[in-house]
């Protein structure tokens, strides 16, 4: 069988469906307030989303491959440019440069100039400490563990704390191999 | 045209090889639960096998098994779960089917709050959309779009 082409992100956004970019910031507001007012402590707040974020990213993975058509990718590069330009557009309706790629190529920033999910954000200062957006570093963490890509995902700079953009580093830890048997001696 | 199933049944494996759904069409080849859970591990294991095999490099497992009395076509997606369907032999347009069913499990199985990541599957609408896709034996038309 011929492979079917990849989509573009722009073509999978336009084909699914999709709600209120209002709705979804609001009810994503509503969730951190929740965990704020649940959990108290702001850095416990910032792991809660970290985990529901790589709970969503292990489930999404799977809509992401099916409906964008993207077949495995050679390196870590192609990875970062997938997630960047047809992943994040395809769920969040935004696009990311990749840059920063250090010597061995094995992390990178993504770079966001529009983040929907700080739509009308003001953070105050009982909560500075609060990565609002840490649910995306959760689903890219997720997502890529069920492709077999172990990461590390921290927020570098967030424009809600002051710096003058979004950035994501992303560190590719170990790359674990899909072949059976794992290891003969085991 | 009359109502003519050409898919005798679909599996679906997860990425450890247990059968986490399994359904029959026709009244061909029905198995009974330990007979279809037996199938699942050993294509399970044969298709592990067939990689390592395979003189080409990369290869991704037995896509399509041909016997006299049935086809089965085979799709891994690349985070390990695999899906497979039991046919008519000669039947085209088992690829598209599949891929189909894989887009239908990620919608209705894996968005389902209520589904448990590898476990087997217990979702109605999946089921009913799967009957769809699998009667009209061409890619469904999906809600909304």
């Amino acid at each position: 069988m011929a492979p079917v082409a990849p989509r573009s992100g722009e073509a999978v956004f336009a084909s699914v469906e999709r709600v209120n970019a209002e709705l979804f910031t609001l009810t994503y507001g509503a969730i951190v307030r929740q965990l704020l007012t649940d959990l108290e402590e702001v850095e416990e707040v910032n792991k809660q989303l970290d985990q529901m974020g790589y709970n969503i990213g292990i489930r999404l993975i799977d809509e992401f491959l099916a409906k964008s058509n993207v077949s495995r990718c050679v390196d870590f590069k192609e990875t970062a440019e997938v997630i960047a330009k047809v992943g994040l557009k395809m769920f969040l309706g935004v696009t990311a440069s990749v840059t920063n790629w250090d010597a061995d190529g094995s992390s990178c920033s993504l770079i966001l100039e529009d983040n929907p999910l700080v739509d009308f954000v003001e953070l105050p200062d009982t909560c500075q400490g609060l990565y609002y957006c840490n649910i995306l570093n959760g689903v890219i963490r997720g997502a890529l563990e069920m492709v077999s890509m172990k990461t590390e995902v921290n927020w570098v700079r967030d424009m809600l704390r002051g710096d003058d953009t979004y950035e994501l580093r992303v560190k590719l830890l170990k790359q674990v191999p899909e072949e059976y048997p794992y290891k003969d001696d085991e | 045209m009359a109502v003519t199933v050409a898919v005798y049944s679909l599996f679906i494996i997860n990425k450890s090889g247990g059968l986490i759904f399994y359904k029959d069409y026709g009244s061909a080849g029905r198995m009974d639960t330990n007979d279809s859970l037996r199938l699942a591990s050993l294509w399970h294991s044969m298709h592990a096998i067939s990689q390592q095999l395979s003189p080409t490099v990369g290869c991704s497992g037995i896509e399509l098994l041909q016997a006299d009395t049935f086809d089965l076509h085979c799709f891994q997606s690349l985070t390990g779960t695999k899906f497979f369907v039991v046919c008519e032999p000669g039947r085209a347009n088992m690829e598209a089917l599949l891929k189909a069913i894989y887009e239908l499990y990620t919608d209705f199985v894996l968005k389902n709050p209520f589904y448990e990541m590898e476990m087997p599957i217990r979702c109605e609408l999946f089921d009913l959309n799967l009957s769809q896709a699998v009667q009209r034996d061409r890619p469904p038309v999906f809600p909304g779009r």
